[in-house]
């Protein structure tokens, strides 16, 4: 018997539209303690570039055309330093390397989302807007693009760029940035972002030696090929701690990765991993 | 009001849009080789603690030699690591850091950065 014609059972597409909604809600309700982060984040951001002497056309146009906090915030520390261009955008490129991660794993959600609606959803891809919508889909077992875009673009762009122009713009009345510590922001903001990527001993491995490596390299040489060595040194040295020894946790493109963008104890995930089909792919709905 | 930078992040768009995009476009792109996705996995950490580290133990004086530094931004970092680490709050993280910073430079403790 159809399910929507038996009394006792709601209606599927009610019961889907409800599971829906349901999901929403908590998506709603991590989308808000994201959209906070991006607001505090975002200004931080504009003060920062600001003091590394960004005007603001160049500040909004890292937020709205590169969007990725930490490349944006690792480019005013590069610019700061004097990093030469080729420099800066071959670490944009390792740094947001792990996006491929990210795109992989929505791929089987998204897969019967029109190509060009995909490109457009692929601009926004954060690590913020991976971990929501992973949640979410997983949650209601298939793909929502309405809640994508409420984690994507509601949640994180909108949030960030407005919060970028503020810090850009209250940056400009502060006359001596020093004095209020907003020289330490940069670096307290890279070793945080850093330890929301540490999910294992290989990671933890690839940061000390990337770390290390850097200062020795840059007191031999300058800051800038320091950095460059140190981001490239450090992923190698940790890939020689075997697997068995990682103790990873939660890996990029994981449910577990994307919890980890919450608050503790903020967030339910109800859904196991969804089916995979023959080829190993998750299986939507 | 210079735009010199646009054209840089334009630049550092066309390196970031590829890894957004592929996976979403390009079918069967996530069958890379397993040690590619977990080098990818490792980058992140790296280079965002070579920029800490720099940061703060790297200064460069005015003869353009770079020396080791020790200062309060150590303590203010690991103040902010710690709390990142155990909170997953990198905002409060970063508003501890600044706080301590102020306090001990306003205290007498630092000194403000040349």
């Amino acid at each position: 018997m159809r399910r929507d014609l038996r009394q006792d059972l709601p209606a599927l597409n009610e019961a889907v539209a409800t599971d829906t909604q349901i999901s929403r809600r908590q998506l709603a309700t991590d989308a808000i303690g994201i959209g906070v982060s991006a607001v505090g984040f975002g200004f931080v951001y504009g003060l920062s570039a600001r003091e590394a002497g960004f005007s603001i056309v160049e500040a909004m146009a890292m937020s709205t055309i590169v969007f990725a906090g930490a490349a944006q915030f690792a480019a005013v520390g590069y610019v700061a330093s004097g990093l030469a261009w080729p420099g800066i955008i071959l670490l944009t490129a390792l740094l947001n390397a792990r996006h491929l991660l990210y795109s992989a794993a929505l791929a089987p959600w998204l897969r019967e989302v029109p190509f060009a609606r995909r490109a457009a959803m692929a601009h926004l891809l954060t690590d913020e807007a991976f971990a929501l919508a992973i949640s979410h889909f997983r949650r209601i077992g298939r793909t929502d693009q309405r809640g994508y875009w409420i984690g994507a673009f509601v949640a994180t762009f909108i949030p960030w760029n407005l919060a970028t122009m503020a810090g850009v713009v209250l940056g400009a009345q502060i006359a001596d940035p020093a004095r209020l510590g907003i020289d330490i922001i940069f670096p307290a903001a890279m070793i945080g972002l850093a330890v929301g990527l540490i999910t294992g001993r290989r990671e933890l491995v690839a940061a000390i030696v990337g770390g290390v490596v850097a200062v020795g390299v840059a007191l031999a040489t300058s800051p800038s090929i320091g950095i460059v060595t140190g981001g490239i040194v450090g992923p190698l040295v940790g890939l020689l701690v075997p697997a068995s020894l990682a103790k990873e946790t939660a890996p990029l493109g994981s449910l577990e990765s994307a919890d980890r963008f919450f608050m503790p104890d903020s967030h339910v995930t109800p859904v196991p991993d969804p089916p995979r089909d023959a080829s190993g792919d998750e299986a939507p709905g | 009001m210079s735009t010199d930078l646009v054209l840089l992040a334009v630049l550092m768009f066309l390196v970031t849009y590829p890894t957004r995009a592929l996976g979403l476009l390009t079918p069967g792109l996530d069958r890379l080789p397993k040690v590619a996705f977990d080098y990818l996995q490792l980058v992140g950490p790296a280079v965002l603690a070579a920029l800490a580290a720099v940061s703060v133990m790297v200064v460069v004086g005015d003869d353009d030699v770079p020396s080791f530094h020790v200062g309060i931004e150590w303590v203010a970092v690991f103040v902010c690591l710690v709390i990142v680490a155990r909170r997953r709050n990198l905002f409060l993280g970063l508003v501890a850091a600044v706080a301590l910073v102020v306090i001990a430079r306003e205290a007498g403790l630092a000194a403000l950065p040349t």
